[in-house]
């Protein structure tokens, strides 16, 4: 397996302005020395809860918000010193499917328009040629070419979402970001919406940055899953692995709290306490020592050092004392 | 379940108009909630579980909407029709609401305190000070550190589960004997809902309160349910007590919906089972099951007419489909 993307160190800080004169008064670290590879035609999904930088980690590869420190290499070519040209030409092969389909379509362009664009935007084929792609790519993600001079409007949020996907596809990326791809969707469509993600995936080889709050879906999509808490990566692994034994008590509790459709299974639930604290004045320490049911005194003191506790070929990545 | 049930509803129809015609969002719907049981109401977008729980406190928005028919009885007395004056005894003192977003349900420019002493006044009589500790009292019951700091704190400075706590504090403050919760823990994160749910249930026996829990996510239900009703399309598809509904849903709906989640550890990168094809629109249903478009088990008396829900109230399971999953015997 060849790497595709390499993340180094990604810094996003925002700052914060305030008083009179506007000026710096904080940083929120929204993501703080993230690091990871993900091989070409895999999926690696990204997990936390609101406000861990998950959606900001997306976007700071892709660039739609340049990083404050870091790198990002995608294909061999670091990103995040490219200039707006070379940047362009770059995106070609990274793309993004968005949450909530209501909002990513432009409801004044059919979905002829829209799934063309980039192929508009890049110059690429004819315009007869560029018809005939959007044609095959409705068609790929499961939409009859018949739909193509209608409204965004005059579709439900599973099939949006499908148009959403195909523009995704017509540069035939060789990465898509998926910012909480079916988070707005119903259950029964939902499924669909997972069963077409994992489809493309095989039969083009796209690797895809699945982000979500929802671990059950991050589980049946990914071949790696990173937990993510206060901008920082606390624990990676392959996804089989992170569920069955996960080590971060960060992950334990997260995984222990999801909600489980069958009454018999009464699993021991760890119920943290306390709240996410701010990522603009983040605990000294690990970020999670305040709630952490496993808590020592260095905790508090030093940061966690990053531990593998798994094998050469299977590697499993844990920012904790407990196993340092 | 046996005695007097504290809430009867019974073939409830609301109908709502539109530009483009009146949809019936709920169609003859009958349920029983009994003292001291929690209720689940589940369903997809557009079933009319968030409409049948907004009935049972009167605030179905007229116009556009209305009840058009059925009764809804609470401790034997029938809601439908009541005057408005009348409607507002019954909510807060009787049966209380929570929303999903709880910055809608507070008031931004009060403090905390300000709005749950205004409650505690009104309706139970106390004086400020009295008012003052009961509030201090409810929110520690419902799990807010330090209350009497966060007592004069304004909504916007407390953290999204922080806030749901205060809403399920002020929904306690008058001692009702129903709770209609609509989506109470989806605005938040998973281990803010686990935290939040634990404490609904034990509040819940604390006060002896029957719940109806209106939500779209099954695992929610199984953790906190004694009881669920799925709704599709306006119509009860199913409803049965958590275990026979778990272990073996009857209805092909309720069978699709448990297959196409994913589950934490089970991984399998294969695909999920899928309910085929999309929900009907309520302005063009079809004469028979709704369901029957999408239903593997579809036969030519589906489309001929509307299913009813077999057996009898106050049966363990009740299925409206000519053919269910039959539960092995």
């Amino acid at each position: 397996m060849t790497v595709l993307l390499e993340v180094r160190n990604l810094q996003k800080h925002f700052p914060v302005r305030g008083g009179l004169l506007r000026r710096i008064v904080a940083h929120v670290r929204a993501v703080d020395g993230v690091s990871f590879t993900l091989e070409s035609g895999r999926t690696l999904g990204l997990v936390g809860e609101s406000g861990c930088g998950k959606s900001t980690l997306g976007r700071a590869i892709l660039q739609l918000q340049r990083p404050t420190g870091g790198e990002v290499v995608l294909e061999g070519t670091e990103l995040t010193t490219l200039g707006p040209r070379r940047l362009l030409e770059m995106r070609r092969e990274m793309q993004i499917i968005f949450q909530d389909p209501f909002a990513s379509l432009s409801p004044r362009r059919t979905v002829a328009q829209t799934i063309r664009e980039p192929l508009d935007v890049h110059g690429i084929g004819s315009a007869s040629e560029r018809d005939g792609k959007v044609e095959e790519l409705l068609q790929v993600v499961g939409m009859r070419p018949q739909v193509m001079d209608r409204y965004p409007h005059e579709f439900s949020g599973g099939q949006r979402q499908r148009i959403g996907i195909a523009r995704a596809l017509a540069l035939n990326p060789k990465l898509i970001v998926a910012d909480e791809p079916v988070s707005a969707l119903d259950v029964s469509v939902r499924a669909q919406v997972l069963n077409l993600i994992a489809k493309l995936q095989r039969e083009h080889g796209i690797a895809f940055l699945f982000i979500s709050h929802d671990l059950s879906v991050v589980e049946h999509v990914s071949d790696h899953v990173g937990v993510m808490y206060l901008g920082k990566l606390v624990e990676m692994a392959p996804a089989k692995e992170i569920y069955r034994d996960p080590r971060h008590p960060y992950t334990q509790a997260l995984l222990s709290a999801v909600p489980v459709p069958d009454p018999k299974r009464k699993s021991k639930r760890i119920v943290l306490t306390g709240d996410v604290p701010s990522p603009m004045h983040p605990p000294p320490g690990c970020p999670f020592h305040k709630r952490c049911p496993k808590v020592m005194e260095v905790c508090s003191k030093v940061a966690a050092p990053v531990v593998d506790v798994g094998t050469a070929a299977r590697p499993h990545r844990v920012a904790c004392h407990l196993y340092a | 379940m046996s005695g007097e049930p504290l809430l009867s509803v019974r073939d409830l129809v609301v109908e709502f108009s539109t530009e483009r015609g009146v949809v019936r969002a709920v169609d003859r719907v009958s349920f029983d909630v009994h003292p001291n049981e929690t209720v689940g109401l589940v369903g997809e977008s557009g079933c009319g579980k968030t409409v049948t729980g907004l009935s049972i406190l009167g605030l179905i928005p007229s116009p556009p909407g209305r009840i058009a028919a059925g009764s809804i009885r609470f401790q034997g007395r029938e809601l439908v029709g009541l005057p408005e004056s009348e409607f507002r005894r019954i909510r807060g003192q009787d049966i209380a609401m929570i929303f999903q977003e709880p910055m809608t349900a507070l008031n931004p420019v009060f403090t905390v305190g300000n709005q749950m002493i205004d409650v505690l006044r009104r309706y139970r009589g106390l004086t400020r000070r009295q008012a003052r500790g009961a509030a201090i009292e409810l929110l520690a019951k419902v799990g807010i550190p330090a209350p009497e700091a966060r007592i004069d704190e304004y909504p916007h400075q407390l953290s999204g589960g922080m806030r749901q706590r205060v809403v399920i504090a002020m929904a306690l403050s008058c001692d009702p004997k129903l709770i209609v919760a609509d989506e109470p823990t989806t605005a938040l994160d998973v281990t803010t809902q686990a935290q939040v749910l634990e404490q609904m249930v034990i509040l819940q026996r604390e006060f002896h309160m029957a719940m109806i829990l209106v939500t779209h996510d099954l695992g929610v239900v199984a953790e906190t349910c004694h009881r669920a009703i799925v709704m599709y399309c306006g119509r009860i598809a199913e409803k049965a007590e958590i275990g026979p509904l778990f272990e073996h849903p009857r209805h092909p709906y309720t069978v699709g919906l448990l297959e196409s989640i994913p589950r934490v550890g089970e991984h399998e990168k294969e695909d999920l089972a899928v309910i085929p094809g999309m929900v009907p629109d309520l302005l063009h249903l079809p004469p028979g099951c709704r369901f029957a478009d999408r239903c593997r088990r579809r036969q030519p008396r589906c489309d001929e007419a509307l299913p009813e829900l077999d057996g009898r109230e106050d049966d363990r399971s009740r299925v409206a489909c000519y053919f269910p999953a039959e539960p092995p015997t």
